[in-house]
C-alpha cells in the first residue's frame, strides 16, 4: 500500500450523498489530478458519522480537520488552502450551536466530545466497501477468537456476562436469548438479524449497516456459532437501497475471505447468509411477523409461546436480534465481557445509540454510555433546542415510546428508568419538541401511524386503536366533550392488556404518556377550545397587524378571497370565509400576519 | 412496439419462476421482481404467479394487499416517496406534499399524473431524519426541502425523463 501524507475522507451515506456528497467526491478526484497531487492524498469514501444534519462530510486527516456542508464550489479551495498550503478553510468549519464558535478538530466538537463510540466506532473512519479496512481496524478479531478458542457454550457464558440487552426495543438480555436457542435441540437452526428499522425517527441501524456492514455480519456469525446454527437471514427494509447494496458486498467479500460459508477458520462451523428485502409493513419488526414475511406469507404476529428459540423460521429454532445487537457483538468478544460490562449502569450495560431528531441543533447519531442523562443528551451533544425556543418534551421509542417533559430531563437513561417514566427505549428515536408544539398532535400522530399499521389480526389493536383516533381527531379538530379523557384513559388500557404483539400493546402508550405530564393541553382543547400551541387548525386564525403595508399580495394568494382592502391600506381577513390554509402569512413579504 | 416489450416481459417472467421454483420463501421476492418486471402487477400476472408457485391465488391477493410495497395498478415512471415521519412531521413535512401534489396538478385522491410521469406515495420514515423533511424520488434522497424548493426539484425529473 502507498503511503500518502494526507486521507481525505468523504462522507458518502445516505444523508450526504442527498446533500451531494457524489458530486463532491468526484470534483476531489478531478482537482487532486489536475494538481498533481494524486498520488500523496488520498480520497476515502466512507460510511455515515451520524451527523447529516452538517452533510455533505469531509475530515481531512492528519489533523483530523472537520468540514461541514461542503459544495462542490469549496472543492477547490480546500485543496489549495488546505492540502497545498496547510492553512484550515475556516468558513466551513462547524460552529457550535450554543456558543457559536467555530471547531477544526472532529474530536473537540460537543457532538463527539460527549459521545462513547463503540458500536459506531467503524462509522466513518473506514471505507464500508472493504473487508481489509474492516479487519485493519480488528475486524473479524471477536469472530476468530470465539471460534477458535471457545467452545459455543463458553461464547453463550460469555454474552451471558456482558448483560448486553436487546437494543431493537424490548430489552431482553441477550446472553439469555442465546442459551435458550443454545439449549433447543435439532440439528437446523437459523440466525435472523432484524433489519426492518421502521420506527419514525430512528435511522441508527441505517447507519450502521451502510457504515459498518462486516460488523454485523461478524456478530450473526459469532451467533450462529453459539447457537449452533448454519444458516441466517437479514431482513433489511427496502427503503434502505445502499444499506442492502452494502450488506450484500461485505457477504461476497466475506465469503471469498473464507469468513462466511463452509469450515470457517478450518474449522467445523459453516455459516451462510441471506438478505431478504423487506415489503414495507412496519408490523414485519415484531419477530414473530418478521419470521411469517421471510416464509413468504402476510407479516402477522402469532401468538407466543412457542418463543422464536423453540419454534421459529419453518417452525425451526430461530434466534432474532437487532442491528445494533449484533453490532455489540465483535466488540464484546474483542475486549471480553468484563470490559465490556464496566460501561453503563448495572441493569443497563454498555452503550446505546439514540437518533436525535425534530427541534433539535444538532440532528444525529449519539452513542453514549447507559445511564446518561436526557439533559445530557439534548443539552450537552444535541446543543439545545433550535433557534433559541424553549424544551416541552422529548418522545422516546417512536410509537410504541412515551414522551418525558422538562421535569424529568434529568432521569438517567436505561431500560428500567424509563419504563418508570412511562416511556420506553424502543429503538432509541428522540424526538425533541419546543413550545410550537402540540402534544395532543403528537398523540394523534401516533396514533394514526400505529392504526394504518396494524396488521388487523387480533381485535384489540384493530379496533381499539381506531376508535382511540377518532376521538383523538374529534378533540383535535373543536368535538371533544367531557368524558373523552377517561374513555381513552380506559380504552387504552384494555389495549395494553389484550392485544397480541408488542404493536398492539404499546400502540396507547403515546397517549398515556401525554396525558400523564400535559393532561393540560388536552383540557384545553376539550372546554376551552383551543389549542395552546396554536398547532390545530380547528382552533386558530390568522389576524393581519398593523405592520401591513397594503401590497395585495396576499389578497391575490388567498384561495377563497376571504382578504379585503384597497391598496396601501391595511388588510383584514375574514374569519368566516378564511379556511386556515395560512397561504397569506407564508406570501406576505412584512410579516405582517400572525396566527392565533 | 408495446406487444413487443410486453412479450419480453413475459419471457423475464418465466424465466424468474424457473430460477425460484422448489425455493421455500419464494413468494415475496418473486413478487417483488415481477413488480420491477412490469411495473406493477396485473393480475394476469398473479394467477401464473399463482400456478407456478403452486399457491392458492387468494393467497397470493392476501400477500399483495398486505404489503405497501405491491401495486395492483399502474405507476407513474418516477416514484416520489414522500416522508411523513415523526422528524419530517414536526418540521413542516406536510406543507412540501401538499406543494408537491399542487405542482403536480393531482386531485383529491389521486396518486398518479394523467401523463404517468409521477406517483406520489407518503412513508413513514425513510431514515434521513437528519435531513427532514425529506422525501425520495426513485432511489435519490432529497432533504431539507421547503414548499418552494420542492417544485423546482421535481421539475427536474420531469426533463429527465427515463
Amino acid at each position: 500500500m502507498a503511503l500518502v501524507r494526507a486521507h481525505i475522507l468523504i462522507c458518502t451515506g445516505t444523508g450526504c450523498t442527498a446533500s451531494g456528497a457524489k458530486d463532491v467526491l468526484a470534483k476531489f478526484e478531478q482537482e487532486l489530478k489536475a494538481k498533481k497531487l494524486w498520488d500523496e492524498v488520498s480520497v476515502v469514501e466512507t460510511g455515515c458519522h451520524g451527523f447529516c444534519e452538517a452533510g455533505p462530510l469531509v475530515i481531512i486527516y492528519p489533523e483530523g480537520t472537520f468540514y461541514t456542508r461542503v459544495k462542490v464550489e469549496d472543492v477547490a479551495e480546500i485543496v489549495d488552502e488546505h492540502i497545498l498550503k496547510g492553512r484550515v478553510v475556516s468558513r466551513l468549519l462547524f460552529k457550535e450551536p450554543m456558543t457559536s464558535q467555530k471547531v477544526p478538530n472532529y474530536s473537540d466538537i460537543a457532538f463527539y466530545k460527549k459521545q462513547h463510540r463503540l458500536v459506531l466506532g467503524n462509522c466513518g473512519h473506514i471505507n464500508p466497501d472493504s473487508i481489509e479496512e474492516y479487519i485493519g481496524a480488528e475486524g473479524y478479531e471477536g469472530l476468530a477468537k470465539a471460534v477458535l478458542t471457545m467452545t459455543p457454550e463458553q461464547v453463550v457464558e460469555e454474552m451471558k456476562k456482558t448483560g448486553l440487552r436487546g437494543r431493537g426495543g424490548g430489552g431482553f438480555p441477550t446472553g439469555m436469548k442465546w442459551m435458550f436457542c443454545a439449549k433447543s435441540p435439532g440439528p437446523k437452526k437459523y440466525v435472523i438479524c432484524n433489519a426492518d428499522e421502521g420506527d419514525p425517527g430512528a435511522f441508527m441501524d441505517r447507519s450502521l449497516l451502510e457504515g459498518d456492514p462486516h460488523a454485523i455480519l461478524e456478530g450473526m456469525a459469532i451467533c450462529a456459532y453459539a447457537i449452533g446454527a448454519d444458516e441466517g437471514y437479514i431482513y433489511c427494509r427496502a427503503e434502505y437501497p445502499l444499506a442492502i447494496k452494502r450488506l450484500k458486498q461485505a457477504i461476497t467479500q466475506a465469503e471469498e475471505a473464507g469468513l462466511l460459508g463452509k469450515n470457517i477458520f478450518g474449522k467445523d462451523f459453516s455459516f451462510t447468509l441471506h438478505i431478504k428485502e423487506g415489503a414495507g409493513a412496519f408490523v414485519c419488526g415484531e419477530e414473530t411477523a418478521l419470521m411469517a414475511s421471510i416464509e413468504g406469507g402476510r407479516g402477522m404476529p402469532r401468538p407466543r409461546p412457542p418463543f422464536p428459540a423453540v419454534k421459529g423460521l419453518w417452525d425451526k429454532p430461530t434466534n432474532i436480534n437487532n442491528v445494533e445487537t449484533f453490532a455489540n457483538v465483535p466488540y464484546i468478544f474483542r475486549v471480553g465481557a468484563e470490559e465490556y460490562a464496566k460501561l453503563g449502569t448495572e441493569k443497563s450495560k454498555g452503550t446505546k445509540v439514540f437518533a436525535l431528531t425534530g427541534k433539535i441543533n444538532n440532528t444525529g447519531l449519539a452513542e453514549v454510555p447507559m445511564g446518561i442523562s436526557m439533559r445530557e443528551i439534548i443539552f450537552d451533544i444535541g446543543g439545545g433546542i433550535m433557534d433559541g425556543k424553549k424544551f416541552k418534551a422529548v418522545q422516546i421509542g417512536g410509537p410504541s415510546g412515551g414522551c418525558i417533559p422538562e421535569q424529568l430531563l434529568d432521569t438517567p437513561v436505561d431500560y428500567d428508568s424509563l419504563i418508570a417514566a412511562g416511556a420506553m427505549m424502543g429503538s432509541g428515536g428522540l424526538v425533541v419538541m419546543d413550545e410550537g408544539t402540540c402534544m395532543v398532535d403528537v398523540a394523534k400522530f401516533f396514533l394514526n401511524f400505529t392504526q394504518s399499521e396494524s396488521c388487523g389480526k387480533c381485535t384489540p389493536c384493530r379496533e381499539g386503536t381506531k376508535r382511540m383516533l377518532e376521538m383523538l381527531i374529534d378533540i383535535t379538530e373543536g368535538r371533544g366533550k367531557e368524558g373523552d379523557i377517561e374513555k381513552l384513559e380506559r380504552l387504552a388500557k384494555s389495549i395494553k392488556a389484550g392485544a397480541l404483539c408488542a404493536l398492539g400493546q404499546t400502540a396507547p402508550n403515546p397517549v398515556l404518556s401525554t396525558l400523564r405530564y400535559f393532561r393540560d393541553e388536552y383540557e384545553a382543547h376539550i372546554y376551552e377550545k383551543r389549542c395552546p400551541a396554536n398547532v390545530c387548525t380547528a382552533f386558530i386564525g390568522y389576524k393581519i397587524t398593523d405592520k401591513c403595508v397594503g401590497c395585495g399580495l396576499c389578497k391575490t394568494v388567498c384561495p377563497v378571497d376571504a382578504i379585503s382592502g384597497e391598496p396601501k391600506g391595511k388588510h383584514t381577513i375574514d374569519p368566516e370565509k378564511c379556511i386556515k390554509c395560512g397561504a397569506c402569512m407564508v406570501k406576505c413579504p412584512f410579516k405582517a400576519i400572525i396566527r392565533g | 412496439m408495446v406487444e413487443k416489450t410486453l412479450e419480453k416481459s413475459w419471457e423475464q417472467l418465466n424465466q424468474l419462476l424457473e430460477s425460484y421454483r422448489c425455493t421455500k420463501g419464494s413468494m415475496i421476492p418473486v413478487l417483488q421482481q415481477a413488480q420491477e418486471i412490469f411495473g406493477y402487477l396485473p393480475k394476469d400476472v398473479l394467477i401464473k404467479i399463482s400456478k407456478e408457485l403452486d399457491v392458492a391465488i387468494s393467497q397470493v391477493f392476501g400477500v399483495v394487499t398486505f404489503y405497501s410495497q405491491f401495486h395492483l395498478e399502474p405507476r407513474g415512471k418516477n416514484i416520489i416517496r414522500s416522508c411523513q415521519g415523526t422528524a419530517c412531521h414536526v418540521r413542516g413535512a406536510k406543507a412540501v406534499l401538499d406543494a408537491i401534489r399542487e405542482r403536480l396538478g393531482l386531485k383529491d385522491g389521486q396518486i398518479t399524473t394523467p401523463d404517468n410521469e409521477f406517483t406520489i406515495e407518503t412513508v413513514a420514515c425513510i431514515g434521513a431524519c437528519g435531513l427532514a423533511p425529506c422525501l425520495m424520488i426513485n432511489d435519490d434522497t432529497h432533504g431539507r426541502l421547503t414548499a418552494e424548493s420542492v417544485a423546482p426539484m421535481i421539475d427536474k425529473y420531469y426533463n429527465n425523463k427515463k
